[in-house]
């Protein structure tokens, strides 16, 4: 199902010529309402008459997270604050917030990105989305809930958190449709049969679309099992719009980035230099249309890949794969650089566990050291110690397969790790570096 | 005769034993035997209690995870040699042990030896043969 089919499948001619069009107008507007971007082409000796094809974007210069902090706070909005009708910010959790600003026009945008997004996955005016996102600063509630009006949806506007009620609303109101982060899922599931006594499984729910934190095929597989629901990723960020830059079709296979509103590159992070489609490295993101703020060669620092093969949807929209982690994740232990979703994917393989872990960094003698602390399930306990410990050296064998080296596995009991109501936290660093 | 011993996985952290036992002090559940097997990360507390049912339920409500496990009861005499002369009827059948615990009411009198093997039901036909005495459960909350 298609919100805009002939954008969505515009043929890939037309869709360049367009984002060619569209990108000399955001640099111009840009360099010419952004002092900010003035200063950095400027600098760099570049004007907006240079960019004459998509390529020229390599001239531009990035615009980083440090860049949005010392803009804090309306600094990077290129329309005055009386056309500005909203603003979000990001959690800021490590340094002031990103604030992000919104016309009318881009309101209207997100929406219709996140319309597509839902459409894709089959979700109609029929359909009842309870958005268990948090309302407010947070782009999750908000964003999701246009996108669902503007289908004619009914919206469940439950935000985050107060567990036990958002399964009572899915079982009385018969929700077919929930947005949430992959972790509260979860923790949605374990809640409804533990502490509700709801299978979950008995629940309407037919789809979910889950983001805004890194999550892993294996955990996909067991959120469909648990949730009884067909489960895709949706991908965004503060920074460009919110959620909805890209978000997977029914086949499960990469996530179609609006290109049409997106142009995306992958950078070598290291480098900064522009990768060829199909390598790994850093994704960056130039918004096309923002009114706002527009954004030019935003360093997302999420890893992915751009998939151009046709995609068997119909749609002429590039794919992402699935974010394999961020630049600043990658855990860096004994000079060897690695994410936690390899851990994640390692531990998921294992029978006997449940999808909750944590990594804990330590350097007890000058020598990093990591632990993973993994939940053991309710059904497997047994009790021998022999069985627990080869359960133990299973996933330590696992994990130290996926990434290269050693690390130690606890064991702990089930449920004794905390639960997140949004983007879960699975990395406790504890070595001092300073 | 096999026995039912409730096994409780202990997180090696300060307060843990006492927070299981408090437990089941408050169902007023009375501990029979009881053992832990413990390693540098965990342990496995390992009881033989007058309610096991109502243990279990009491513990998983509190958070504890908890599994009912069938174990042999055997009465050995309290003297040297007593679990020796048990082990090896046990070694000669090629029963291999998991893990044993002993109790003993009174000193000189009988001893009784907890014990979970590769496999319970040739453990019991071969002791009861050589006249080893298996307990029953009630036999043992009388003990």
């Amino acid at each position: 199902m298609y919100w805009n089919k002939e954008v969505e499948c515009m043929p890939e001619e037309k869709l360049r010529e367009l984002q060619l069009e569209r990108l000399k107008q955001v640099v111009k507007r840009a360099y010419e309402k952004v002092p900010f971007y003035r200063k950095k082409f400027d600098e760099a000796g570049l004007k907006p008459e240079d960019i004459r094809t998509l390529e020229d974007i390599k001239y531009i210069p990035f615009t980083s997270k440090a860049d949005m902090r010392e803009a804090y706070p309306f600094g990077l909005f290129a329309a005055p604050l009386e056309e500005i009708v909203e603003v979000h910010t990001s959690s800021g959790t490590t340094g002031k917030p990103v604030v992000a600003g919104y016309t009318r026009k881009d309101i209207e945008l997100w929406g219709e990105l996140i319309a597509r997004c839902l459409t894709m996955i089959g979700v109609t005016k029929h359909d009842i989305v309870q958005i268990a996102y948090g309302y407010g600063l947070f782009t999750g509630g908000l964003g999701f809930h246009y996108g669902a009006q503007k289908i004619g949806a009914t919206v469940v506007p439950a935000s985050a958190g107060n567990t036990r009620r958002q399964i009572e609303l899915m079982r009385d109101f018969g929700t077919t449709v929930i947005a949430c982060t992959p972790s509260y899922s979860l923790y949605l599931a374990e809640y409804a049969k533990e502490e509700v006594g709801i299978d979950p499984a008995t629940l309407k729910l037919r789809v979910g679309s889950f983001g805004a934190e890194m999550w892993t095929e294996e955990m996909r597989k067991e959120i469909e099992k648990r949730l009884g629901l067909k489960a895709f990723n949706v991908y965004g960020l503060t920074e460009i719009i919110g959620p909805g830059v890209a978000h997977e079709c029914e086949a499960q296979a990469g996530l179609h980035v609006w290109e049409d509103h997106f142009l995306i590159e992958i950078i070598d992070p290291e480098t900064g230099e522009t990768l060829p489609d199909g390598e790994e490295g850093e994704l960056v993101i130039t918004s096309l249309t923002r009114d706002g703020m527009p954004m030019l060669r935003f360093r997302t620092r999420d890893i992915t890949r751009i998939i151009r093969k046709k995609c068997d949807c119909g749609r002429t929209m590039a794919r992402i794969e699935r974010i394999k982690g961020r630049t600043d994740d990658m855990i860096k232990v004994r000079g060897v650089m690695l994410f936690p979703y390899q851990i994640e994917q390692a531990i998921l393989e294992v029978q006997g566990v449940e999808p909750h872990y944590q990594i804990v960094l330590t350097r007890p003698h000058y020598l990093d050291e990591i632990e993973v602390l993994v939940e053991m399930s309710k059904e497997t306990f047994s009790d021998e110690v022999r069985e627990i410990e080869e359960l133990r050296k299973k996933l330590e064998k696992r994990i130290e397969a996926a990434v290269g080296i050693r690390v130690k596995v606890t064991l702990v009991e089930p449920k004794s790790l905390p639960r997140s109501e949004g983007k879960a936290k699975r990395i406790i660093d504890k070595r001092n570096l300073k | 005769m096999k026995i039912k011993q409730i096994s409780v996985f202990l997180e090696n952290k300060k307060g843990r034993l006492y927070e299981a036992l408090k437990v089941l002090q408050g169902e007023r559940v009375n501990i029979r035997a009881l053992s832990i097997a413990d390693t540098s990360e965990f342990g496995i507390l390992r009881m033989i209690v007058d309610k096991p049912e109502e243990a279990k339920k009491a513990l998983e409500e509190n958070g504890f995870t908890a599994k009912l496990t069938n174990v042999v009861a055997v009465g050995v005499k309290d003297e040297p040699g007593g679990l020796a002369a048990v082990l090896a009827y046990l070694y000669e059948a090629d029963l291999n042990v998991e893990y044993v615990y002993a109790f003993v009411k009174k000193a000189g009198e009988e001893a009784i030896v907890v014990m979970r093997t590769s496999n319970l039901e040739k453990t019991i036909s071969v002791l009861q043969e050589k006249g080893v005495k298996i307990f029953s459960f009630e036999e043992l909350l009388n003990f």
